[in-house]
């Protein structure tokens, strides 16, 4: 386990930023406790401080996990964002998506947001912005990146889609043996 | 042909419906129950005999036919249950001589019945009328559990999976047996603690301390099996669990690794007889020796995790040793055999309203008059899995003087020996020494130094 180098962290804080803009500041700024940013073989873990400490007397072919696993670094350099995160970046978000409760089942089966199933969205997002995707009733489903600005989805046809899907909730149970 | 003739008037009394046949009852003989090995038996026919055997037994004075003796009753009841439930006869008896005959054969019933299905409202996320309401108008049918538990939730039937509900994906719950919330309701985690879950996978228990220390503090969920620490990492993350460090050692190495918690669960690797209407395939694949080889491993584990519980904390400083089988050897003598060890720690009272007392007494071993504190949970008495909870406080370690106390008593026992064998204790006080000495060492106890006069007899010893 090390802290991250300059090169990760921008890819990490980039890709946080997508989601969550300047109220990355909150994550790293915290006025509760210090939390940092840990990798450990590719996982990046958002911990904190005190947790981290404990931490450094495991041993590393016995360390599992600690704190909130963000995602992964892939081959080539580039971060994943894994739906562990969710409840960081649902804290913060800056846009949001809330679908309809006949859209949660698909959605939590990995399909993209149609027009149908949206039940509302924050006023001017933009398009390709990062979205974390809320059921009615503000529980976090997931997270993505939207096809079209708000003013344009008005005039779209019910199948076409407003949000493509990145991770969502039922990746715990899909994904459980490549996720961890 | 006598067989013959007596099945046949057991047929007749059948049909008739008759309840009275007590003077048509016979029980076999050793020949003929050889004899019945060789061909499939009847169910009904076995069924009849373990109803009558039972009644039998539960009157033997009065009932019980001449010239046999109860012990041929006991043994054609057992394998009666073994053939007509489809244990093997080792685990059969196991479990029969853990209750009175008739509280048996419903403990052997209720292992045929499936238990509830419960879940865990995950206090981080969700209060339990909250998500009821949420699982109600999915078509979830459900009440909860009882006054013991305030985030228990039994389902009775449900039009979705529940397994597989957004609520549940987004971590408002977890799937639970009933029985897996008593340890952690034991243990009392409170806020900021350092705790311990030994064997923690897929990860029940330990969010459901998470949950309790409202992720202060901090949890550290160790498995040996790495395999499984994917569910248990899945499961932490599901459900919010910020303050927990999964890590996948041997239970054994714990001290090293890590010590000085405030609170300690051990929910030890056991041959799993509590859970047999969960997994049936535990009837026929456990054996004498997987009994040895459980209890001598738990036996090690709940000396680490003692050794793992700081004694001089301010809030804690206790363990919970549970397992999911209701067998002597895993549970009492496992508790018994740690007083013995750790003279530092003391039971104390679970703190759960009900369950049956630990046995103080079993089968011509005593244990430890405290381990009545001791809670056991069976299927047929409680409705849920048969459990056994146990626990402990760790105070500081007092200084005894190795020794004084230790060579009082081996002196006595010397005493006794001279009388009956006419040893010369003279004469051998070099080999009782050494052999003392040897004692204290596998004890752990400082061993005072040699004094010259050992050393002579060494000599002697070796000269001859």
């Amino acid at each position: 386990m090390r802290p991250l180098t300059e090169d990760e962290s921008k890819a990490v804080f980039t890709k946080l930023a997508n989601y969550i803009g300047k109220n990355l500041i909150h994550l790293i700024d915290r006025k509760d406790e210090p939390y940092c940013f840990r990798l450990h073989k590719d996982r990046v873990y958002y911990v904190s401080e005190s947790s981290m400490r404990m931490s450094i007397s495991v041993a590393r072919p016995n360390f599992v996990s600690v704190g909130t696993c963000f995602g992964k670094f892939s081959k080539s350099g580039k971060f994943k964002l894994h739906v562990t995160a969710l409840d960081h970046i649902a804290q913060y978000a800056k846009y949001k998506v809330w679908i309809k409760s006949n859209g949660e089942m698909p959605f939590l089966y990995g399909n993209h947001v149609v027009k149908a199933h949206l039940g509302r969205i924050t006023e001017d997002t933009p398009e390709h912005q990062g979205v974390v995707v809320f059921s009615m009733s503000d529980v976090p489903l997931g997270f993505g990146v939207t096809a079209r600005s708000t003013v344009d989805t008005r005039k779209l046809d019910p199948t076409a889609i407003i949000v493509f899907h990145q991770a969502d909730v039922g990746e715990y149970l899909r994904d459980e043996e490549t996720l961890f | 042909m006598q067989d013959a003739a007596l099945e046949g008037s057991d047929e007749e009394i059948d049909m008739e419906g008759e309840e009275e046949t007590a003077e048509a009852f016979h029980l076999p003989t050793a020949e003929e129950r050889a004899e019945e090995k060789n061909h499939v038996a009847d169910i009904h026919v076995v069924q009849r005999r373990m109803r009558e055997c039972v009644r039998v037994l539960g009157n033997f004075r009065k009932l019980g036919a001449n010239g046999r003796l109860r012990s041929e009753y006991v043994e054609q009841l057992v394998s009666d249950i073994a053939s007509y439930y489809g244990y093997n006869d080792f685990l059969a008896e196991k479990l029969f001589q853990l209750f009175p005959v008739s509280e048996a054969i419903e403990f052997f019933e209720a292992n045929e019945v499936s238990r509830p299905v419960t879940i865990r409202t995950n206090t981080l996320k969700t209060r339990r009328r909250d998500l009821a309401q949420a699982l109600i108008n999915r078509g979830v049918n459900l009440e909860p559990i009882g006054k013991w538990t305030n985030v228990g939730l039994q389902v009775f039937e449900s039009s979705v999976p529940i397994g597989a509900t957004p609520e549940y994906l987004s971590g408002h719950y977890m799937l639970q047996a009933a029985s897996s919330f008593l340890p952690v309701i034991a243990l009392k985690p409170q806020p900021n603690e350092r705790v311990l879950d030994m064997a923690s996978a897929p990860g029940g228990k330990t969010t459901h301390i998470a949950a309790l220390l409202q992720n202060t503090g901090i949890v550290f969920a160790n498995d040996a099996n790495k395999a499984r620490t994917k569910s248990l990492t899945a499961n932490v993350h599901r459900l919010g669990c910020k303050n927990v460090i999964a890590c996948s050692y041997d239970g054994r190495e714990f001290p090293k690794v890590m010590g000085g918690f405030d609170r300690v669960l051990l929910d030890a690797p056991c041959s799993g007889t509590g859970v047999i209407s969960k997994d049936s395939s535990v009837k026929v694949n456990k054996s004498e020796r997987d009994f040895h080889l459980l209890s001598h491993l738990q036996k090690q584990l709940i000396l680490c995790a003692i050794d793992s519980v700081s004694p001089d904390s301010k809030t804690g400083g206790f363990l919970v040793y549970s397992t999911c089988s209701v067998t002597v050897d895993e549970n009492e003598a496992v508790v018994d055999y740690a007083l013995r060890k750790r003279p530092n720690v003391k039971l104390v009272d679970t703190g759960l309203g009900f369950g049956r007392d630990g046995f103080t007494k079993y089968r011509g071993k005593t244990f430890h008059p405290s381990v009545k504190l001791t809670k056991r949970f069976y299927p047929h008495v409680h409705n849920m899995d048969g459990f056994y909870v146990a626990k402990f406080k760790v105070e500081k370690r007092a200084k005894i003087k190795a020794g004084t106390q230790e060579t009082g008593s081996t002196n006595a026992v010397d005493a006794d020996e001279q009388q009956d064998v006419g040893f010369d204790s003279d004469e051998d006080k070099a080999f009782i020494e050494e052999g003392k000495r040897i004692q204290m060492k596998a004890k752990g106890l400082r061993v005072p130094r040699r004094r010259q006069s050992d050393i002579a007899g060494k000599v002697v010893k070796a000269a001859a």
